[in-house]
């Protein structure tokens, strides 16, 4: 975590422009108010003792105070942190169920149609531009037939284009690999048994392969759940919804370095933490990595 | 006198009938559906990007309030945006612009994820350590988070962005080819290399280099299409090209504020992305159909 703070200190503090001048807007500061404005936030110090100072802090807790908002990070990510980890599990339940779904039927239907159509929808996943197809959704759900609303409605209904949108490409991505994981064991000698018992496909499938199958999927799901809290950015943009995705852009068009560090920081954490979950869970999931542990 | 093999045929005879490596990979991408698919739209779009700035029926950066906010008709097949410029040109104007920023972005990529990949894996010790632990630390920033902070470091323009997407690339090269080349140097013929007397580089260059080159060339082509997507994405949010830079992604951000009146200011720009990422990714899923059936899932 050391690694990845130093990585956007170092970033965000070779940013071109003056906070400063940004926060008494442009044109009207006098020398003298600038010059007060970038002591009191400390951006005429050396830059390695800005870090240190910083980072300090932050290990206090503190992570310091937005220059637009005029208000402590903290309290700026406890607002909007909520509504974005909302967002991102909304599109990962939407994109575990329906890429699962998707890989299987694709699975169970080898080189026939459904398995070519599954992964057709699973390559249009990856390949379509998330900002176009939530403008094309708004268009066509919102605009024209007044289905889903944009800014009114119920909270899930608000939810639900955000959350189809995001969760699209790792549906994609799901599918795939939901797909490969079954082929491989569908051909296992344990399935071939479990069918030769006599017990129906249904039983042998969801009992016997899917259970096994979805064992890999756990992995790609906790790199998703980070995927999909940086993805976040773009479609809180386009449905104008609150949440650390508009922060962190106004963070940059105000040159807020604050709110902009803390927020990239944090959705870091949330990715490396979700990976490391993964790991925990795998151990839990398959009995030959806690063997091999041991 | 010609030297036999263990079939009776004089060596000659079959070293002349083996294929060389490349064009049994082009035998094998041909055969491949998908790749076929992807490499005659790919080829296709290369063809309107290089042609298409020359045939547009207007210019794509002239203005011409007259005609402003026309929709699709013969004279502007793909309609014109709020100040009248001809969407069908500005989207063959901006062809090349988007296969630019995906081909510079992987090239950045990689370039430096080749390179470092090379270097840790085959120096190994401290500088393996120092390398894949600065690796560890830019792949626990997602790729499109991690692109947003070195264009914001930078400052919003095409050529930045491309920087970004680039750098944001490089781990996963860098990952990949170490694994590759770690691989890679415990076969003989290194041992044998080294044996005769052959330099780090040579070795590295002349023995190891070509054996993940395969691997490489899939990943590349996949990120090609994931570069686009990030830039067009960045330029979305204002953080990329410019006004009045026919990109894609800026169209479609101006699109945005005329969705209701104007439909086909943000649907053919969008369309022209995900048709250009969708021929690159079915080229890219081919190639590692054909090159490296590993990396499949």
């Amino acid at each position: 975590m050391l690694g990845i703070y130093t990585l956007v200190f170092v970033l965000l503090h070779v940013l071109p422009g003056d906070p400063a001048l940004v926060m008494l807007s442009e044109g009207s500061a006098s020398a003298e108010r600038l010059a007060s404005l970038r002591h009191e936030f400390g951006f005429d110090r050396p830059l390695p003792e800005q870090y240190v100072d910083s980072l300090g802090a932050l290990l206090r807790g503190d992570l310091g105070r937005s220059i637009r908002y005029n208000r402590p990070v903290a309290s700026l990510i406890a607002e909007f942190f909520p509504y974005t980890l909302e967002l991102a599990l909304a599109g990962l339940g939407f994109a575990v169920l329906l890429g699962t779904l998707l890989g299987t039927v694709a699975a169970l239907n080898h080189n026939r149609r459904l398995d070519n159509l599954s992964m057709v929808v699973a390559l249009f996943g990856v390949s379509v531009p998330s900002f176009w197809l939530a403008l094309m959704l708004i268009f066509l759900f919102s605009l024209t037939l007044g289905w889903l609303p944009v800014t009114e409605g119920s909270e899930w209904q608000k939810l639900m284009m955000p959350a189809f949108t995001l969760g699209l490409y790792s549906t994609a991505v799901i599918s795939r690999l939901t797909r490969s994981s079954m082929l491989e064991v569908l051909h296992q000698e344990y399935v071939t048994t479990a069918r030769a018992k006599g017990l129906r496909e249904r039983v042998v499938v969801g009992k016997h392969a899917l259970r096994n199958a979805l064992i890999p999927v756990v992995t790609i799901v906790g790199v998703e759940l980070g995927s999909l809290l940086s993805g976040a950015v773009v479609i809180e943009t386009v449905f104008a919804r609150p949440g650390l995705g508009r922060l962190i852009i106004d963070s940059i068009r105000l040159k807020d370095f604050a709110p902009l560090q803390s927020t990239i920081l944090l959705v870091a954490c949330g990715y490396v933490l979700s990976n490391l979950a993964v790991d925990v869970l795998y151990g839990y999931l398959d009995p030959r990595i806690r063997q091999a542990a041991r | 006198m010609a030297q036999a093999t263990a079939l009776g045929l004089p060596l000659e005879e079959l070293a002349e009938d083996a294929p060389s490596p490349s064009l049994d990979v082009l035998r094998r991408a041909r055969r491949h559906r998908g790749a076929t698919v992807g490499g005659v739209l790919l080829a296709a779009l290369v063809v309107f990007a290089l042609v298409g700035p020359l045939l547009t029926p207007y210019p794509p950066l002239k203005p011409s309030p007259a005609d402003s906010m026309e929709g699709p008709s013969l004279a502007h097949l793909l309609g014109t945006d709020e100040i009248g410029r001809d969407v069908l040109s500005r989207v063959m104007a901006g062809a090349g612009i988007s296969l630019q920023v995906g081909l510079v972005a992987s090239a950045v990529s990689v370039t430096f994820g080749t390179a470092l990949g090379l270097l840790a894996g085959y120096r190994g010790g401290w500088t393996e350590a120092v390398v894949m632990r600065t690796v560890d630390v830019m792949l626990a920033l997602p790729g499109m988070l991690f692109a947003i902070a070195i264009v914001a470091a930078l400052g919003p323009s095409l050529v930045n962005v491309m920087v970004a997407v680039g750098v944001a690339g490089v781990p996963r090269f860098t990952r990949l080819i170490r694994g590759c080349v770690l691989s890679a140097k415990q076969n003989v013929y290194v041992d044998a290399a080294r044996a005769l007397g052959c330099g780090g580089t040579r070795i590295v260059v002349r023995h190891i280099l070509p054996n993940v080159v395969a691997p490489a060339l899939v990943l590349a082509t996949l990120n090609v299409g994931a570069a686009i997507l990030t830039a067009a994405s960045l330029s979305f949010l204002g953080l990329g090209a410019q006004p009045p830079t026919p990109e894609w992604g800026l169209m479609l951000v101006k699109g945005r504020d005329y969705l209701r009146t104007a439909w086909w200011l943000s649907t053919f720009p969008g369309l022209a992305i995900m048709t250009t990422v969708l021929a690159v990714n079915t080229l890219g899923d081919g190639l590692r159909d054909v090159l490296d059936p590993r990396l499949r899932f």
